[in-house]
């Protein structure tokens, strides 16, 4: 791996071509993991000072002759070692977590998990599925009110937001994120007491209030990521006479597909894992639930939350399926992810051009 | 079908694309600030009469569609308009009895409102912002690592791993926190206190078990990471790559075209991520609440100690299932106190951006 | 050309997600959830009974669904463990048709009116789960230690700061007591364990103990706080020193302490807490299926074990929805039968209420007169 031509990746191909690269440095090939320490050009004496200027015409100042190529060297070499040190700050944390998990998930990481509700159970055995299917439930409805609706808002703000209506909806977008995920259980839980009398508890309504939460995400993230079109293809679109709607789902949205993606999976992750509203509108149950509609559903945050916490005597049976719960959770997340990913990249444009991107 | 010349009448789409990019090329920092597309409908200029292709093909009902798509997107921004009046109605409503509460009705038996909630909007501040500080520079790193160093094979993996951090559920983060990472640390406390108690932070009597607010910081960070990663990892990769080939023409190092070329276009998204990150830090519930070993009306900056500044959102999961009458009108005031912290902390953070962007 | 397909696919995929999604909301209003969505018929009982309330009773109800569900196989009964005052609030508003509490609902909001019952229904409020509460610590070779309430107020109130304090030495002669620092553990959240703990500490050492009984720990106290029993439970695990208190089912594995009762000392036991049960009197000024114990800590009795939780669960003498009574009227008899007793203490490690000669027929009375 550490062999590879260390070729920026921005530059098309034609570019890099022309450059002095550093491939063939002696210090590449012992590189550990990355291409890191890639050591400059030194080339940096024959560059006037100050005419280092872009084409877009942004001007580097940095780029003189006067500072000693050691300390560009060394500051080159500094910056590789700090992006690997924060990938290693990230990595490790994730290894033993992902070791916790597996360790003790394991114990109970059999078909009966998959197979069997809790209904009837006491202590030990039973399993998950109602939960799962809960999840996969609730997940979908959750993604079918905030995808759409937070998609079309980012359109919205990006696009065609000017004036007031827009101030107000970034300003509420803003406020949106703070929402603490109990209290949109409780709205959510005060709406449908309102509308359907009190008590209830669905599944459904577990959704609204994780489309609460899970649609200001999908709006910041998928705006950031429109907004990082370049007005080029915006201008070329419109310039030929496309209506702009057109620009919008012809252009726009295909170029920022892949961003598109990790904005709803920004979103998912947001909330897979929520306990406290769930709780509170979706309710408890042993049982299988199949309607999303009626009646309380469990889900699998639900389920580890009190398998952990309210115990019974033989309390290694409860932590062993909470430990699985989790590890099942994390599971169908990441099938999640590949999954949107695989379609992100199916539906791209120039799918090559933008397979980098993820 | 009617054709052409009702272009002029188009409103929003109406050419003037022209006028429109050649203030873009005059501009060339105009991606990095505000709405760039925006401003393009300007009923002041004639549109170009077109000549050729597809826009003297228009028909009805690509105008009917245009119309329709800028209503659906007009649509779902009064829908959030309308969704967040309705939360923030039913919260004002909810908990405005509360303001006016005395000691006998409020949780921990609070003089009144405020005295509850300074402390704990601090406890929220302070754990996001030691959070918030840990992440931002591991998030950056790591979405420097996988777009501008690691070999392309590596970088799918990489990315890959990072999410995995993402999809860990808040109740997982929670048990680990307390069943692994806190007595870890709690080894290491003692030897802070000693050897930088000098410093206000790591003053006090180190708790033995290891569950203090740079514990909860710590967790939160991990959570926080991700999040901001995959914001950051877009805006890297988006970074114009004329201007990177321009640095490295110009004989730049790897780190100095970063520096140059891809840092400056992508403050803007990072702040954004940094702001989806601190959202989900200062809504954090169930994390917290296992991990932080919270004292009422705390404030204080000693990150090591037993007695911690609680946080708003966990607070309020700890108190709500026992609270009756007037508390939960308390809790639900305290869910308002954590909107208006987001939102001045979102508020500072976009002005910090325009600024730099306007640079 | 071929983009162009696919962004139309997708948008009709998308306005198709947004009339699903619009349907799937029209539904729901079909659907009132009213806690029972079916109720007894001609003999078998059916349907779904709906209650929440106190997490401590989590296991035990766990241990009750599953025998009564399998006795009525039509019957689903759910228990949301959102805690004892959403519990109340939510019987309050017609949301559960039982409830499960910690603390019962005071003499007065008894006499009130409830969602859930026919108007001028009286409230059964029945001890249904009783359970001693431990008081746990982590110390290196010792398995028990002898404690009183006034140590033990000290330890919780930070005046005894080590293990190896003459206060506790005294109590433990020839025990081998380490000069390792005390952390002692409190809940972080409101809960039942901790009014019962408090109150303890109130009647037994009103000197050394200031502070109020209340779900909350004083606000005054400084110290080491963790989140539900679990919480506790871990906290005490993995630190050298610690000591809290927590539900006995979930304190093996710790060092658990022997309380001092009259002049001996008795250690946890389901039989020692429910004869402190027993032995109390009930509360007065409530009305007769109304049946809340004044616990009664005091007691010298060498076979008490005066720190016990007793949780609550509350139902209506008369229904708005008879389908619902019928249901929890039988589901309520399973509970105080001594089949259920026996099932919540085999599971959950509770003491049976039918243990008790005085209390069990007040039980049982009260459900017998749910209509």
């Amino acid at each position: 791996m550490s062999t590879q031509a260390p070729a920026p990746d921005q530059m098309s191909l034609s570019t890099s071509a022309l450059l002095p690269t550093p491939a063939a440095a002696p210090d590449q090939t012992s590189a550990p993991a990355f291409a890191f320490a890639q050591v400059a050009m030194s080339a940096s004496s024959h560059v006037p000072a100050h005419a280092a200027a872009s084409p877009g015409g942004r001007v580097f100042p940095a780029l003189t002759g006067a500072r000693p190529a050691w300390r560009r060297r060394f500051a080159n070499r500094f910056a590789a070692i700090v992006a690997a040190a924060g990938c290693l700050a990230a990595l490790i944390p994730l290894g033993f977590l992902l070791a916790a998990v597996v360790s003790r998930g394991a114990a109970r990481f059999d078909l009966a998990f998959i197979t069997q509700t809790m209904r009837g159970v006491i202590g030990a055995g039973g399993g998950a599925l109602h939960a799962i299917v809960g999840t996969v439930f609730i997940t979908a409805a959750t993604i079918c009110f905030s995808v759409p609706l937070g998609l079309a808002a980012a359109i919205y703000l990006v696009e065609y937001g000017r004036g007031k209506l827009a101030r107000t909806v970034t300003f509420l977008v803003d406020v949106m994120t703070g929402i603490p995920s109990i209290v949109a259980g409780l709205f959510a839980y005060a709406l449908l007491s309102l509308l359907l009398g009190p008590g209830v508890r669905s599944g459904l309504a577990g959704a609204l209030a994780l489309s609460l939460l899970m649609t200001p995400v999908v709006i910041r993230a998928s705006e950031e990521m429109l907004r990082l079109v370049p007005d080029d293809l915006r201008e070329a679109a419109c310039a030929l006479g496309v209506g702009k709607h057109r620009v919008i789902t012809q252009v726009i949205l295909p170029t920022a597909l892949s961003g598109l993606v990790s904005a709803v999976m920004l979103g998912v992750a947001r909330i897979v894992g929520e306990t406290a509203p769930l709780l509170l509108v979706a309710g408890f149950t042993d049982s299988m639930n199949l309607n999303l509609a009626d009646g309380r559903m469990a889900t699998l945050p639900v389920y580890i939350y009190s398998q952990w916490q309210n115990k019974g005597l033989d309390a290694a049976a409860y932590d062993n399926r909470a430990w699985t719960a989790a590890l099942l959770l994390i599971g169908f997340v990441l099938i999640l992810n590949l999954l949107a990913r695989l379609a992100g990249r199916l539906f791209a444009p120039g799918a090559k051009r933008h397979a980098r991107a993820s | 079908m009617s054709l052409t010349t009702d272009r002029l009448e188009m409103g929003p789409v109406a050419g003037s694309a022209s006028a429109h990019s050649g203030t873009a090329l005059a501009d060339p920092s105009a991606p990095l600030s505000g709405v760039p597309y925006a401003g393009l409908p300007d009923p002041g200029l004639p549109a170009p009469r077109p000549r050729i292709g597809l826009a003297t093909r228009r028909s009805r009902r690509d105008r009917l569609a245009e119309l329709a798509a800028q209503k659906t997107a007009a649509g779902a921004g009064w829908a959030i308009v309308v969704i967040l009046a309705g939360v923030l109605v039913f919260l004002l409503v909810q908990g405005w009895p509360a303001l006016a509460a005395g000691a006998d009705d409020l949780p921990a038996h609070a003089s009144d409102f405020w005295t509850l909630a300074g402390p704990l909007a601090f406890g929220s501040l302070w754990a996001s912002a030691l959070a918030l500080s840990l992440a931002a520079p591991i998030a950056i790193a790591v979405a420097l690592a996988i777009t501008q160093y690691a070999p392309r094979r590596l970088r799918t993996a990489l990315g890959g791993a990072i999410d995995l951090l993402a999809a860990v559920p808040s109740v997982v983060y929670g048990l680990w926190g307390l069943m692994t990472v806190a007595p870890l640390l709690a080894r290491v406390y003692p030897w802070l206190t000693a050897h930088l108690g000098w410093l206000p932070f790591f003053a006090g009597q180190p708790s033995a078990s290891g569950r203090t607010i740079l514990t909860a910081a710590i967790i939160l960070a991990l959570m926080v990471v991700p999040i901001m990663a995959a914001v950051c990892r877009e805006v890297f990769v988006r970074a114009p790559a004329s201007s990177a080939e321009a640095a490295y023409a110009l004989g730049a190092t790897r780190w100095e075209t970063i520096r140059l070329a891809v840092l400056p276009f992508a403050r803007s998204g990072i702040i954004s991520g940094a702001m989806l990150g601190l959202g989900r830090a200062l809504g954090e519930t169930m994390a917290v609440a296992m991990v932080l070993s919270p004292t009422p009306f705390l404030v204080t900056f000693h990150l090591v100690e037993s007695s911690n500044p609680n946080t708003v959102a966990a607070f309020i999961a700890q108190t709500f299932p026992e609270a009756h009458g007037l508390e939960t009108s308390a809790l639900i005031a305290l869910g308002l106190i954590l909107f208006a912290l987001t939102f001045a902390v979102n508020a500072a953070a976009r002005r910090v951006a325009a600024r730099a962007a306007g640079k | 050309m071929k983009h162009a397909s696919i962004v139309k696919i997708k948008l009709i995929f998308s306005f198709a997600t947004v009339f699903a999604v619009a349907a799937g909301c029209s539904a729901v209003e079909d659907n009132p959830d009213e806690g029972v969505s079916s109720g007894a018929s001609a003999g078998t009982l059916s349907g779904v009974l709906a209650g929440g309330g106190a997490s401590s009773q989590t296991a035990a109800q766990e241990a009750w669904r599953a025998g009564f569900q399998a006795a009525n196989l039509d019957v689903t009964v759910d228990y949301d463990p959102t805690g004892s005052g959403t519990g109340r609030t939510n019987f309050a508003d017609g949301g559960y048709a039982f409830a499960g509490t910690d603390a019962p609902f005071t003499a007065a909001e008894a006499a009130g009116s409830f969602a859930t019952c026919a108007s001028g229904s009286g409230l059964v409020e029945i001890p249904a789960y009783i359970s001693p509460i431990a008081v746990a610590f982590n110390l290196d070779g010792v398995d028990s230690l002898r404690l009183d309430a006034v140590v033990i107020a000290d330890i919780f109130a930070g005046r005894l700061t080590s293990w190896n304090d003459p206060a506790i030495a005294a109590l433990n002669p020839g025990a081998n007591l380490p000069d390792t620092a005390i952390t002692p553990v409190h809940r972080s959240d409101k809960s039942g364990t901790t009014e019962n703990f408090t109150d303890y500490l109130v009647q037994t050492a009103p000197t050394a103990w200031t502070f109020a009984a209340a779900e909350a720990w004083p606000a005054e106290l400084k110290g080491e706080a963790a989140e539900k029993t679990q919480g506790v439970r871990q906290t005490i695990a993995a630190t050298a020193g610690a000591i809290g208190y927590l539900d006995a089912s979930q304190a093996s594995g710790l060092g658990t302490a022997e309380l001092k009762v009259g002049d001996g000392y008795v250690a946890y036991s389901p039989e020692a807490a429910a004869a402190a049960v027993g032995k109390s009197s009930l509360e007065a000024g409530r009305a007769a299926f109304d049946v809340v114990v004044d616990i009664d800590r005091t007691l010298s009795d060498g076979d008490v074990y005066p720190l016990v939780l007793v949780s609550y669960l509350v139902a209506c003498e008369r229904y708005a929805d008879p389908a619902a009574g019928s249901l929890a009227k039988a589901y309520l008899e399973y509970v105080i039968s001594a089949e259920g007793q026996q099932a919540a203490a085999e599971h959950a490690g509770s003491a049976p209420i039918t243990a008790d000669p005085a209390l069990a027929p007040k039980a049982a009375a009260a459900v017998a007169a749910i209509a």
